[in-house]
Parts: structure tokens; C-alpha cells; sequence
């Protein structure tokens, strides 16, 4: 095998507060011809940084100050601007994270497809556009003849992403670099656009670089991995030895990570209804309805997870529950009174009782107002509470989400992704709740610090015996710490039941469709689960068509 | 394409009610400025009874309500009434006057909006360079200036020291086109100046805007140049905000003249209003108000038109 890319010693500063600091710190990579290399990281990893390095750029607010990029026989960082854009997008493409976003809006899929290819006068606009549909074929987009033609608001998430696999084989690169092209997917389209990725560097005998958190998801297409954190190596080596035997304890953490959760104390209070929604129907002004014929039962102290990809109607059925759409037909009770079905009518002690993390605690936080200003205001809101009485309160939810007293006078932008959840849960605690509704809750968090913020829920629902209503699109989170399981598809509840009843088979064909969905670190288990009669029916087509599919 | 017309045809229908609602204002605002026609025509000498006996020729001794309901029976029937000043009918005071007004405006908008575009684009294309900085420092200058201190310096340059142009834009029929460009070319000049600034800056902020998006990163990433960038996935973006900073300084060419008129004492809509007002000839006010009004309302709704056609989303949908 011939060296494509090397990289020696390679730093990289970012901008941040007035200051310069390193985002990678000395990281050493080669790639070969036909290789395909995973990069595995947290957030602030620097693998993103390394991966388009590659192509000889940096970021708005990012500079290489040392080290070299060699690709082929350019050296990367002394590349005249006309060098590197001869290389960029002909011998090296780049998949982003989220073909939504990274589709320009205002011209059709396949004229942007073929940009590359004419302006760097590799192909004419025929042949171009010809090769595009081939590649859509090959890759089993629907309608490979016309779907080109559409814009990137009339194709699905799923479908957008594989035409950006195809944009990025356009010219037929020597390599490409997908980062975290799968991230933003549910499971099942996961699925698709992995094979997709997987048969593109098979058939093109092109090398990778493959950005991903995710190992389960890099083990099932990378020859090597290597685990990045702060900007450094942490080890490096081919994936079934990487992940049959880590040397290093950070490695060992992200491979045991998916086992997560915490244990699980009967509360005193178990077994009493606490809500109650029966035959909920609901819709978004006129639309199509979103919700239809909904029952769940939540008993005190349980955790149900509401399971569903996204459209499925879980923060929908969120939304009737705290009164912000107020349902067509049905009825929630909750302890055993009927909720009033508009927000305006419940009593300001029926909101009390029902409290919501969200999932992006960036935005659900004021980043205007210190810690202990966004505790202390429900507590003096609900509760009249002030002065010394206050401060003790806040200081005790401080205590039960393990942060310090340090933290009461820090602005949300002085918090990590993770600490900022705690205080978003913290507030919530704050009102005393009986019920807290979870949207998404570990979604956008790394996965360590997920765990993390999973056994301090359970923590809590043990000592406090509060409620969860847990929605996620994580069949992980839920294995760790569902009680009894919801699973929705289009709005309608298709199975429920305990945790046990829902994750041992036999399952409800589509329960079994996102079980097996999920993918495993073994390195054979995506080849393996497109041999077999699930990973066929993931490959029929998008999402909407199978479940209408299933339902019949 | 229907559900673009039913929008247009709603949005007429509002400006119907727009205007009808502009037009009361408008008797209200007049009726309850000091002073009357018949004492600024008249004089202060003139006796009460002098007063009255013109009122009633008039017709101005009728209460509010009713001189309005007239006036409104006319409008529906094409007829803006006499100016009370003059004694002449209104639409043939304001036909030359109109014509002249939209003279201006149309050469100002044929030199101005290319160029600010242009500007803009090469601002954004060369931000942060010298280039840049000197065009946004010079647009911030002539954007600070009150409109009648340009017009004043421009005089002070171009008709006095340089005599190149006339300080006093004064157009006859008679003129041919070029004779008339001449005239104008010191108004002309002050609103291009004013406009462009806007227009420009503008521009530039809502390529810079877009060029943070990540597809702009991919294009980059795909090898394309700056300027392919800009011209080809970033401007189709910023249309919509581009669009409608164009049409608020094509509003303003026509509305927002008056000063500029004045000061060049051009024969234009603007002025007359000026004047009308301080003689309080009410049918003249109400004519030209509603001409204004009308520009505003039609230029906005062209502007949304405009945004929504310029919108991949909404001109195919799913």
C-alpha cells in the first residue's frame, strides 16, 4: 500500500476568549491508499479539526502554527490557494455532519452535485450529471432518475445525507472525510447511510477518514482507529485489536459506556397512578393529526420511556401533557383529577407538580442570569420563599446534582455541556415536582458525560421518588433506565409495556426494526445484519414507506 | 402558484384598507392644525365676515365628516376635486408634479441600486481588506450626514467653485431628457449618495451573514473560489433581506424627498405637499398623501412577492 496522507506533529490553535490555546496538541496520523482511518472522540476532541486540516483548511478563528500535512506530493500547509482548491473536492471530498445544512437551500441537488466536477473542468455537464445518477442508483435513493432535480428541503434527512456521500464521489477523490455523517440520524436511517458510506469506499477503493463519538458506529467501517481527547492522541491501532483489547482507561470508558445507568431502589410510593392519558388525539392547527388515540399510564416513582424516532409525535404527546397543545380528543388525568387541557386553565400548583428538562440545556438556560438566580426564582415563585431560607434551598439543590457552592455565582456560559444539564435538572427539583418530563435529555451530551447525567437521575427519582417521563430516541439510555417502555411510531402507540416484556423478544416488528438497528461494536455486525430478513427490510426504503408497510 | 395569487390578491385588499385608513388620518391631521385656507389666503387683516363668506364658497363651514364623505363620493368617481389654493383640479396640479418626482427617483434608482449591489458584493468579496474598510468608512459618512448638508456640500463644490451643474433644478416641459439630467444631476447625486450607503452596507451584512453557513464551508471545502462562492450560493441567499432594502430606498426616493426637492427647488410631488400643508389646501394634502401612501404599500407588496419568489421553500414545495 502506497502512503496518501501523513501528518507530523501537527498543532492547531483556535481563538477563545482573547486568547489563542490549542485544539490539537502534536497528533501524528497516516493514511493509506484504499485505508480507512475512524478518529473517536468527546466534543473537544479536535478529531473534526484534524479531519479537514487534511484538506488544507482551518475553521474561521483556527490556524496550523506547527507541523506538516504531506498529500501525495503537496505539502498541505505551504499550498499556494489555486493548489489547494485543485486538491479540495477533486482528490479530497468532505461529508459534513448535516447534509441539511450543508445543501445549499436555493439550488437542486444535482446541479450542486456536479459543481465540483465542471468548475474544476474535470467532467462536462452531461457526463457530470450522468455519473450523479448512476451513483444515485448505486446507492438506492428513490427515483435515481429525477431525484437530482429536487431541492434539498424535498428530500429526507436520511436521503440527503446519501446524495452528500455521492456529492462527495463526484470526482472520484483519493479520499474523503466523513465527519460524524451519521450523527444527526435516527438508528434505522443510521443504518442506510452507513451501508451507503461503507459501499462507496468499498467500490471506490478510496481511503477515509471516519469522525465519529460514536465506536460502535466507526468499528463497523474503519481498518484503524485512533482515540482522540484534548487534542491528543490517547492510542492508535487496528479496530478489532482496539477494541478487543484497549490499553488505555479512557478507551475502556467509551467502550463500556453503552452499559450504563444506575440502580434501581423501590420507592415507598410505587404503584399509585400519577397520570393518566387516555385516547389522546391532537394536531398542530389544522394539520394532519400528530397524536392519535394515546393512552399511557405513569405510576409514581416509575420511569416510562417514550420511544420513537423523530416525527413519531413523543415531544408532541410532551407538549399535550403540559398544556402547550391542548389535544382534540382525550382525556390526562393526573393524581387522579382531570387536567384542564389548556395551560391558562391549570392552577399554578398543578405546574408545580409537572416540571421539563429539555434537551439543548444551552437554550434552556437564561445567559443573562447567575446559577443561583435561575434556582432561586422558581423556589421564590411556587413557594414564597426568600433571603436566608432561599439560599439554603438553592444551596441544597447545588448538593443534589454534586455541584458546588463555587457554581452559584457563574453564568451559564461559564458551565459545561454537562453541568449546565445539572442545573437545568436542578431547577426542575427546585418546584418540588411529582412528574418531570426528560425531552431528549442526553442527546446532545458526550457519551461519559450522558452516564453521568443518567445515574443522577436515578439518584434522584431514589432518594426523591419523583417521577420520569422519559422521551428518547436512544434505545441505550432507555435499556439504562426505563422501568416500563412506550414505543411510538406516526403518532400512534404501537407497543407498551415493562422494560423486560418490551426488550425480550418477541418484539412488535417495529421495536424489533429499531432494536437491531442499534449498532454493536463487533466490526461484523452491520455486514451481518444486512444479510439477514431486518437488515433486508432496512434497505427496502426511508423510514415512512416501511412503517406504512408494517402497519398493514 | 394559486396560493400565491390568493396571497397577493389579500395583501391588495389590505392595502385598500391601508389607504382608507391613511386618508382619514390625513383630514384629521389637517383639520386640527392651527389656522385655516381662508385666513392664509386672506390674510390677518380680513374681517370675520370676510372669513365666513369665503368658507362658505368653499364649502369649508360643513363639518369634517361631511367635506370627507364628499371628498371620498369624488375619489370613487376619479375625482380628486380642486385645489382650494388654486382653484385649479387637483389631478392636473399633481400630474406634472407627479411626473417629475418619479423622474428623479427613476434615474436615482437606475444609478443607485446597481451600485450598491455591486459595492456590496465586492465589500463582501474583499471583507477586511483596505477596499472593504474604505467603502464601508465612506458609506458611513454619507449615511451620518443629514440629506440637506450633502445637498448644500455637493452645491458648495459642483455649482460654485466647479460650476459644472445648476444649484437650482429647475425642469420646464419644454427640456429634452438630457437637458433635464443635467438639471437634476445635483439632486440626483445627493440621494445616490444617501441611498447607495444604505442600500451597500446592507448588502454586505447580509452576504457576510450567510457566509457563516455550512454550506458555504462545503463550497470551499469542494475547491470553489471566493467570488463563485458569493455569486452563485451566497447572494441567491441573501436576496430576500437585499430585496427589501432595495424597495425601502425606492419607497424613500419617492416619499422621502421632500427636503432634497426643497433644497433644489425642484418642481416635484414632494414640494407641493410641503407647501399644501402650510396653506392647509386639504384636497391637494389628501391627493398626495394617499399617492405616497400608495407607493409605500405597493412597493412593500412587491418586496413580499419578491421575498417569497425568492425563496426555494415556499416556490417549491414539498
Amino acid at each position: 500500500m502506497t502512503r496518501l496522507l501523513t501528518m507530523k506533529n501537527l498543532v492547531i490553535e483556535g481563538f477563545q476568549k482573547e486568547t489563542w490555546s490549542q485544539i490539537v496538541s502534536g497528533v501524528d496520523l497516516h493514511v493509506d491508499r484504499g485505508e480507512v482511518m475512524g478518529l473517536i472522540g468527546e466534543s473537544g476532541a479536535g478529531k473534526s479539526t484534524i479531519g479537514i486540516a487534511s484538506m488544507g483548511f482551518c475553521r474561521p478563528g483556527c490556524r496550523i502554527v506547527n507541523g506538516s500535512i504531506q498529500f501525495g506530493d503537496t505539502e498541505m500547509t505551504m499550498a499556494s490557494d489555486a493548489v489547494l482548491r485543485r486538491i479540495r473536492g477533486v482528490r479530497i471530498s468532505y461529508v459534513a455532519q448535516s447534509a441539511a445544512a450543508s445543501f445549499d437551500p436555493a439550488h437542486r441537488l444535482i446541479r450542486q452535485h456536479a459543481e465540483a466536477p465542471v468548475r474544476h473542468g474535470i467532467m462536462s455537464h452531461t457526463e457530470a450529471e450522468l455519473h450523479a445518477r448512476e451513483l444515485y442508483r448505486r446507492f438506492d435513493l428513490p427515483d435515481p432518475d429525477t431525484i437530482g432535480n429536487r431541492f434539498p428541503h424535498q428530500v429526507s434527512g436520511g436521503q440527503l445525507q446519501r446524495a452528500m456521500v455521492a456529492m462527495a464521489m463526484a470526482c472520484k477523490p483519493d479520499l474523503i472525510v466523513f465527519d460524524e455523517p451519521t450523527t444527526a440520524l435516527d438508528v434505522t436511517t443510521q443504518i442506510e447511510v452507513l451501508a451507503t458510506i461503507k459501499e462507496a469506499i468499498r467500490d471506490l477503493n478510496s481511503a477515509a477518514i471516519y469522525i465519529t463519538h460514536d465506536l460502535a458506529v466507526v468499528a463497523q467501517v474503519a481498518d484503524r482507529i485512533m482515540v482522540l481527547r484534548h487534542g491528543k492522541v490517547v492510542e492508535e491501532g487496528p479496530s478489532r485489536a482496539l477494541l478487543a483489547s484497549p490499553k488505555e482507561d479512557y478507551t475502556r470508558a467509551l467502550l463500556s459506556v453503552r452499559k450504563g445507568g444506575g440502580t434501581k431502589i423501590p420507592h415507598r410510593h410505587e404503584g399509585e397512578p400519577l397520570l393518566d392519558i387516555e385516547g389522546v388525539t391532537a394536531a398542530y392547527g389544522g394539520g394532519p393529526p400528530v397524536l392519535q388515540d394515546v393512552n399511557l399510564r405513569l405510576t409514581r416513582g416509575k420511569t416510562v420511556a417514550l420511544v420513537g424516532e423523530s416525527g413519531s409525535g413523543k415531544s408532541s404527546l410532551a407538549r399535550v401533557i403540559t398544556g402547550l397543545l391542548p389535544p382534540a380528543r382525550g382525556s390526562i388525568a393526573f393524581d387522579g383529577a382531570e387536567l384542564p387541557a389548556k395551560l391558562g386553565d391549570r392552577q399554578k400548583e398543578t405546574l408545580r407538580r409537572i416540571q421539563m428538562i429539555y434537551q439543548m440545556p444551552d437554550v434552556a438556560l437564561n445567559p443573562r442570569q447567575k446559577v443561583h438566580e435561575i434556582l432561586g426564582r422558581p423556589v421564590e415563585f411556587y413557594f414564597g420563599t426568600r433571603g436566608t431560607e432561599k439560599r439554603r434551598r438553592v444551596a441544597e439543590l447545588l448538593e443534589q446534582i454534586e455541584l458546588s457552592d463555587h457554581y452559584l455565582t457563574r453564568f451559564p456560559s461559564e458551565l459545561s455541556g454537562g453541568e449546565k444539564q445539572r442545573v437545568c435538572i436542578a431547577r426542575a427539583l427546585a418546584t418540588k415536582p411529582d412528574l418531570i418530563i426528560c425531552d431528549e435529555v442526553t442527546s446532545a451530551l458526550d457519551q461519559l458525560v450522558a452516564k453521568e447525567i443518567l445515574k443522577l437521575l436515578q439518584r434522584l427519582q431514589n432518594e426523591l421518588g419523583v417521577s420520569y417521563l422519559f422521551i428518547t430516541h436512544d434505545l441505550a439510555t432507555v435499556k439504562a433506565i426505563a422501568d416500563e417502555i412506550v414505543v411510538m411510531l406516526q403518532g400512534k402507540v404501537v407497543e407498551h409495556g415493562t422494560r423486560e416484556e418490551v426488550l425480550t423478544p418477541p418484539h412488535h416488528e417495529y421495536t424489533e426494526l429499531l432494536l437491531a438497528s442499534v449498532p454493536e461494536m463487533d466490526p461484523d455486525w452491520l455486514d451481518n445484519l444486512l444479510k439477514t430478513r431486518v437488515g433486508a427490510k432496512l434497505r427496502e426504503g426511508p423510514a415512512s414507506e416501511r412503517l406504512s408497510r408494517i402497519e398493514r | 402558484m394559486s396560493k400565491l395569487s390568493a396571497y397577493i390578491l389579500k395583501r391588495i385588499a389590505f392595502a385598500f384598507v391601508t389607504l382608507f385608513v391613511i386618508s382619514v388620518l390625513i383630514s384629521l391631521g389637517v383639520e386640527f392644525l392651527p389656522g385655516d385656507l381662508a385666513k392664509s389666503i386672506l390674510g390677518q387683516q380680513a374681517t370675520a365676515e370676510a372669513l365666513a363668506a369665503f368658507r362658505a364658497e368653499l364649502g369649508l363651514d360643513q363639518p369634517l365628516h361631511v367635506r370627507y364623505i364628499e371628498w371620498l363620493g369624488g375619489l370613487m368617481r376619479w375625482d380628486l376635486g380642486r385645489s382650494l389654493a388654486n382653484d385649479i383640479p387637483v389631478a392636473d396640479l399633481i400630474g406634472a408634479r407627479l411626473s417629475n418626482t418619479l423622474f428623479l427617483a427613476v434615474v436615482a434608482a437606475a444609478i443607485a441600486v446597481p451600485l450598491s449591489v455591486l459595492l456590496g458584493l465586492l465589500a463582501a468579496l474583499f471583507k477586511e481588506t483596505p477596499f472593504d474598510k474604505l467603502v464601508s468608512m465612506t458609506t458611513l459618512t454619507t449615511i451620518s450626514f443629514p440629506e440637506f448638508l450633502v445637498a448644500y456640500i455637493l452645491i458648495a463644490l459642483l455649482a460654485v467653485e466647479l460650476p459644472l451643474f445648476p444649484s437650482m433644478a429647475n425642469v420646464t416641459p419644454a427640456m429634452d431628457f438630457w437637458d433635464r439630467l443635467h438639471a437634476i444631476a445635483l439632486p440626483v447625486s445627493t440621494l445616490v449618495l444617501v441611498v447607495v450607503a444604505h442600500i451597500m452596507r446592507l448588502t454586505r451584512a447580509a452576504l457576510i451573514n450567510v457566509l457563516g453557513r455550512p454550506y458555504i464551508e462545503m463550497a470551499q471545502l469542494k475547491g470553489m473560489t471566493r467570488a463563485w462562492i458569493i455569486l452563485y450560493h451566497a447572494l441567491p441567499n441573501s436576496l430576500a433581506p437585499i430585496i427589501n432594502v432595495i424597495v425601502i430606498n425606492l419607497a424613500y426616493l419617492v416619499v422621502g424627498v421632500v427636503v432634497v426637492e426643497v433644497v433644489f427647488v425642484y418642481p416635484g410631488l414632494g414640494q407641493l405637499l410641503a407647501d399644501s400643508v402650510s396653506k392647509r389646501d386639504l384636497p391637494v394634502v389628501q391627493a398626495s398623501g394617499l399617492i405616497f401612501a400608495a407607493t409605500y404599500v405597493l412597493l412593500n407588496l412587491g418586496a413580499d412577492v419578491l421575498s417569497v419568489l425568492a425563496n426555494p421553500r415556499l416556490r417549491h414545495p414539498k
